[in-house]
């Protein structure tokens, strides 16, 4: 039963050319995990670039001004609810405009996230540019109640190959900022 | 529709050959293409042990690790530096098998009917094994763990899920600490843990699964990748520094590459790829495909309980259950869903063997596509309508290499759904009802469509498994296996005209087995 046929399951016997045949495909296998566990290499910026990062996770202003309740407006309500201030949970819209050397870069309108509109605004944003000497200009408006910027940064910057310059906004560090 | 089917057969045919050159360098038992399951779960394994390891030696801390990989890289490269390398090819083997092996399961046909249960349980595999791994990449924290940390943070926020931004974590050298190292940790330990839960969801519907590779192939593949270990070490990039851009990176594009997919076109983009293909892969089942056989039919009065079915049905469609009016006796049972139709029940039960007087043969349990009843009559007519000597039975399978084109004056052929559906004692009763041999065939171990039909077949010949041949009553020179995959046509073909000649050498009586004729006149 045991002789010719096409392929027989434990039929298998190791001799110098399988084991010669199994070390070449082992070896191939290796290379081929081995080759790509490191290679091809990815430039992910060109040498001679730096990058701006532009991340703010801001609260907008209330879409309307805060409002004294009247007395007869807080007898209403449940005595635990009685704010003396009336504020809209609704926030603003937080507008971005970014100028690299007087040019625009970069302009964006962030609605507040939330059903109810009352979560912050998130931008996040990559620039990558030329390495070197740079005016950096950022303008921010928080608040619809407002007209044009009510906050602005601007300043001269030397920035290194693949240097990082990160542009966030805290209201203790003066409101827009430049780290690098 | 027919181009894919086309697109698919090709493939298939494509591995089929290939895989039958590896067989002959490494046996079917150590023919990677043949276990990839296994090799997966091997170098899965191999990841967790060595990573273990280098999770009790490492020192933890955003700023200790690095040192302390550096360390175990350079100075104790003989031990730390081997394992760390292991670790990593290990885990880049795993990915490369993996998709090997999803390749070769679709080429094959096996996501639809009743096997969608493992191709839809390894979708998330896949998944958990890209999280496994690219987390693996952050603990590190050189630049490769800084670059893709920061590119897989951008990618989620994509998705609205988290109120501040996952990349507000990285703007600033300051804004890390430990308490995000820790983090790092307790990802990359518990989604493999979770991902050895998928896996073991994934082999729920295969009884005995293959999840360990041979000798030949386990000490092989390790050998391998000690080997790579040593000439080319695994190193890290520089050490990760949130003020400047990590610029030309050594990636790993087994698990990386989706940073530079997503560089190429954007988070959104990568998302609408990624989930593409996860919904892809998720509604292939729901594709027309041609309908099932009907499945396997127990009949209780010939059921023994004895438990071979059980034993050998490769899907776990068969349950063992307290005999309704027997005390302490079992009965089969076949859960529909489970079923394949493969027929390797009704080669393992004893009530098919054709020995019986019985006019209408039933056995324990039947398909209903081509009952044992019905093979009996088959090779009873094929047998008494040969005309010329030797006179030679061939059992094919439907899966294998086409048989049908062998029938001749002096030769039967019957085609099985599988080979694992031949009951042994078709072969004694062939040879002893008037063939001069028998040729049995099918696909090579491995190829088999019901996973188990080729070895359950041959062991069961060789007497290595219930129900055996009976040796005493066959003379092994009349009996022939060739194992032929579809493109093995003419290898079948040349097997059977050695056979053939084979025989004539014989002589007509020397070695036959008793002649015996059933009582009652040919059925059919
Ligand atoms: C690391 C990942 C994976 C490992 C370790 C793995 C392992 C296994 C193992 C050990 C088997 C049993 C094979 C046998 O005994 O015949 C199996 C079967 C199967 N796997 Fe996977 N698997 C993985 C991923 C996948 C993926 C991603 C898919 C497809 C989406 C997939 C689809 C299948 C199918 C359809 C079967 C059933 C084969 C059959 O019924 O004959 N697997 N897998
Ligand atoms: S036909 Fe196949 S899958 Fe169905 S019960 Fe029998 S052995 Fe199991
Ligand atoms: S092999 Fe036949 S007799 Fe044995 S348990 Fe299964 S159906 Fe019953």
């Amino acid at each position: 039963m045991d002789n010719a046929a096409v392929s027989h399951a434990h039929a298998f016997k190791f001799t110098p050319a399988s084991i010669v045949g199994q070390a070449l495909f082992y070896g191939l296998f290796a290379i081929i995990v081995g080759y790509f566990s490191t290679g091809p290499r990815y430039q992910h910026l060109a040498p001679d670039l730096a990058l701006i990062k532009l991340s703010f996770s801001h609260h907008g202003q209330p879409v309307t001004e805060c409002r004294k309740r009247t007395a007869e407006e807080l007898a209403k309500l449940a005595p635990n609810m009685r704010a003396p201030m009336a504020c809209p949970r609704e926030r603003s819209p937080v507008t971005v405009q970014v100028e690299l050397d007087g040019k625009p870069l970069h302009r964006s309108v962030t609605a507040p996230s939330g059903l109810s509109k009352d979560g912050t605004s998130t931008t996040y944003q990559r620039f990558e540019v030329p390495a070197g000497e740079h005016t950096l200009a950022v303008k921010m408006n928080d608040s619809i109640r407002v007209e044009g910027f009510n906050y602005v940064k601007e300043e001269k910057l030397t920035l290194k190959p693949a240097q990082i310059v990160v542009i966030d906004f805290a209201a203790d560090k003066g409101g827009i900022f430049f780290a690098q | 529709m027919s181009t894919f089917i086309a697109f698919r057969e090709g493939g298939q045919s494509v591995l089929k050959r290939i895989e039958a050159f590896f067989d002959a360098l490494f046996g079917s038992a150590g023919n990677p293409w043949r276990h990839l399951g296994a090799l997966g779960f091997y170098f899965a394994w191999l990841a967790m042990v060595t990573g273990i390891y280098l999770f009790i030696v490492l020192d933890t801390g955003i700023e200790d690790v690095y040192t302390s990989i550096e360390y175990y890289t350079h100075q104790q490269w003989w031990l730390g530096g081997i394992m760390r390398s292991i670790h990593r090819y290990s885990a880049d083997a795993l990915v490369a098998v993996m998709l090997l092996h999803l390749a070769r399961e679709f080429f094959y046909g096996r996501y639809h009917g009743f096997r969608w249960f493992s191709w839809i349980t390894g979708v998330p595999v896949i998944w958990l094994v890209y999280a496994s791994g690219i987390g693996g990449y952050w603990l590190v924290w050189d630049k490769l763990g800084q670059f893709s940390a920061i590119a897989s943070a951008e990618w989620f926020d994509w998705l609205p899920i988290f109120s501040d931004p996952a990349t507000r974590n990285f703007l600033t050298p300051e804004s890390l600490n430990d308490r995000f190292f820790s983090l790092l940790v307790f990802l990359h330990i518990g989604i493999p843990l979770l991902l050895m839960l998928a896996l073991w969801a994934h082999l729920l519907r295969v009884s005995r699964p293959d999840v360990f590779p041979s000798r030949a192939l386990g000490w092989g593949s390790l050998a391998m990748l000690l080997a790579l270990a040593l000439v080319k070490p695994t190193v890290s990039h520089g050490r990760a520094d949130l003020a400047v851009v990590p610029t030309a990176l050594d990636l790993d594009w087994y698990y990386l590459f989706i940073h530079p997919l997503m560089n190429l076109t954007s988070p959104a983009g990568l998302w609408v790829i990624a989930g593409g293909f996860t919904l892809l892969l998720l509604v292939l089942p729901l594709l027309p495909h041609r309908k099932q056989e009907p499945i396997a039919v127990v009949n209780p009065p010939n059921c023994n309980g004895c438990r071979r079915c059980f034993e050998d049905c490769p899907f776990t469609a068969v349950v063992m259950e307290p005999h309704p009016d027997k005390p302490g006796h079992e009965l089969a049972r076949v859960i529909p869903d489970l079923c394949a139709s493969c027929g390797i029940c009704a080669g393992a039960c004893p009530s098919s063997t054709p020995f019986r007087s019985v006019e209408e043969l039933v056995t324990g349990i039947d398909m209903p596509r081509q009952p044992v009843s019905a093979l009996r009559g088959e090779m009873e007519r094929k047998i008494a309508a040969l005309a010329a000597a030797p006179k030679i039975v061939v059992f094919g399978c439907e899966c294998a290499a086409d048989a049908r084109g062998l029938e001749r004056a002096d030769t039967a052929v019957m085609n099985l759904m599988c080979s694992g559906l031949l009951p042994p004692s078709f072969v004694e009763y062939a040879l002893r009802g008037g063939a001069d041999g028998v040729l049995v065939t099918g696909c090579r171990e491995g190829s088999c469509a019901y996973r188990f039909g080729t070895q359950w077949t041959e062991q069961r010949l060789r007497g290595a498994r219930e129900p055996h041949l009976r040796a005493a009553n066959v003379p092994p020179e009349r009996l022939r296996l060739a194992w032929a995959d579809p493109h093995e046509g003419g290898g079948l073909e040349v097997a059977l005209t050695e056979f053939r000649k084979h025989l004539q050498t014989l002589g007509a009586d020397e070695k036959r087995p008793r002649a015996y004729t059933r009582r009652i006149a040919h059925y059919g």
